[in-house]
């Protein structure tokens, strides 16, 4: 139920761009207006939620580590897994980042017959999420051809690299064939799984739908019904020169452009509301991004209240006399 | 807020990536005026209409290299009914002869780099 509505989300999406392509201001809306309106969305979204995030205190490091702690010398300590310098820390946020390692351990468990409890590796989420997010930059890298003129070489070098093998025209590009593979996996590694269908929401149906959309369109306008790309250069390099293009311009893109600008500016304004917002939010794992040296080093709680102490030093001072008096022993005569 | 440098100063980086295009146009000077390739030919028609021209001559290229080199098919009928050599060095080059203004002006605005040129030799000198 949650992915057919999640579903018939985008498809109403898809309708409003097809049906709003139709007429000149209605292009207009879509194709500079709701583009700015998405972009500030996104720019003022993130920054607020990553603000929001760095106001919660964390006040202990949160020691979940996947390696041996340092701690005597002649203990061979884990540098990434459970790193106790900044170095370190920095090496493990880069392989959280660049190569997933944390879903590179995830693991299945299974009820076999017998009944028996089994648990096994489980890379293909691994897999299937780091082809796409690779995929996805190198599209969104290439995108800047788009934006900018003259187009910066290691824009062309992505473009060329993706498509190195040059088979067929216009030369299809890798991550084309590898995003829409992936997402394809993505979908079905939760609509066929009964457990996981159980705890998927259509927050995780909807970016899936989504960015496949934007992707279908993308590859849709490549390859089949193709479109005025240089009409669709100005119109790009007119938003970010906040100069935008006029309707003889527009009138030359046609209408299923108007649906992937549509879709990717829903996307932006979706981003920093939903689990998107991962893109920032990786950055600030308190399990990742924080050394393990509470051994070494004093963590004081930001929330403590300062209490106020009365010490014995101090008890002893108020009541040395009748201490004395009454023979007890001093601390300090 | 905690940790108000890191953050702060991995915003301000956000920001800048996020808009980089702004920037860079503005430095280079980039404008919505879209290239404007040359046609110096006195021929009033291309082989297929402007629109088709414009968004799939690399499709027509690319069935003319097919059934040339694979088909021994080599005359094209327009419309009209009149006949061309499936040739992109006698045809359309006879026409278009100015590669460096007519086919590179929307090339490079693109960053489209056909390989037409790796088996052609490229026109000297760019417009005759």
């Amino acid at each position: 139920m949650r992915a057919v509505f999640s579903l018939a989300v985008v498809i109403i999406l898809v309708l409003i761009a097809q049906v709003g392509a139709g007429s000149a201001g209605m292009r207009y809306l879509l194709g500079v207006i709701i583009p700015y309106i998405a972009m500030a969305v996104f720019l003022i979204g993130m920054v607020y939620r990553v603000i929001k995030w760095a106001r919660s205190p964390v006040p202990f490091r949160i020691p979940v580590t996947c390696g041996q702690e340092k701690s005597l010398p002649w203990i061979k300590s884990s540098k990434l897994d459970n790193p106790h310098t900044t170095l370190g820390v920095i090496g493990r946020m880069a392989l959280e980042i660049l190569c997933f390692r944390s879903l590179f351990r995830n693991t299945k468990t299974e009820l076999r017959k017998g009944p028996t409890l089994t648990y096994g590796s489980s890379k293909y989420l691994w897999l299937g999420a780091l082809v796409f997010h690779w995929s996805f930059l190198i599209i969104f890298i290439r995108h800047f051809k788009y934006f900018t003129e003259p187009i910066p070489s290691f824009v062309l070098l992505a473009q060329n690299l993706d498509g190195f093998f040059q088979v067929g025209l216009p030369i299809v590009y890798i991550t084309d064939i590898l995003i829409l593979v992936a997402l394809t996996y993505l979908l079905f590694r939760r609509l066929l799984d009964a457990k996981l269908r159980y705890i998927s929401l259509a927050g995780d149906y909807i970016p899936l739908f989504l960015i496949g959309g934007i992707a279908v369109t993308g590859v849709l306008m490549r390859y089949f019904t193709k479109t005025d790309i240089v009409a669709v250069k100005q119109l790009a390099i007119g938003l970010v020169t906040f100069s935008p293009v006029g309707a003889d311009v527009l009138g030359q893109i046609s209408s299923i452009f108007f649906i992937h600008i549509f879709l990717v500016s829903v996307l932006f304004i979706y981003f920093p509301f939903s689990k998107l917002v991962h893109l920032g939010g990786v950055f600030l794992s308190p399990t990742r991004n924080l050394a393990n040296n509470n051994r070494m080093e004093r963590h004081v709680n930001p929330w403590d209240y300062p209490v106020k102490v009365h010490t014995y030093e101090e008890w002893e001072d108020e009541f040395r006399d009748v201490m004395k008096a009454a023979g007890l022993p001093l601390d300090k005569e | 807020m905690y940790d108000s440098g890191k953050i702060i100063s991995g915003l301000i980086i956000f920001l800048i990536i996020a808009t980089a295009p702004i920037w860079y146009t503005a430095a280079s000077g980039g404008t919505t005026k879209g290239p404007e390739p040359e046609i110096i030919t006195t021929e009033k028609q291309c082989v297929r209409d402007t629109d088709y021209m414009r968004h799939d001559h690399m499709e027509l290229l690319n069935e003319w290299r097919d059934q040339v080199v694979r088909g021994d098919d080599r005359v094209y009928t327009t419309a009209s009914g009149r006949k061309f050599e499936k040739s992109l060095s006698n045809t359309c080059m006879s026409c278009h002869p100015n590669k460096s203004e007519f086919c590179d002006r929307c090339h490079n605005y693109m960053g489209v780099d056909p390989y037409c040129w790796s088996c052609h030799i490229e026109p000297k000198g760019g417009s005759r």
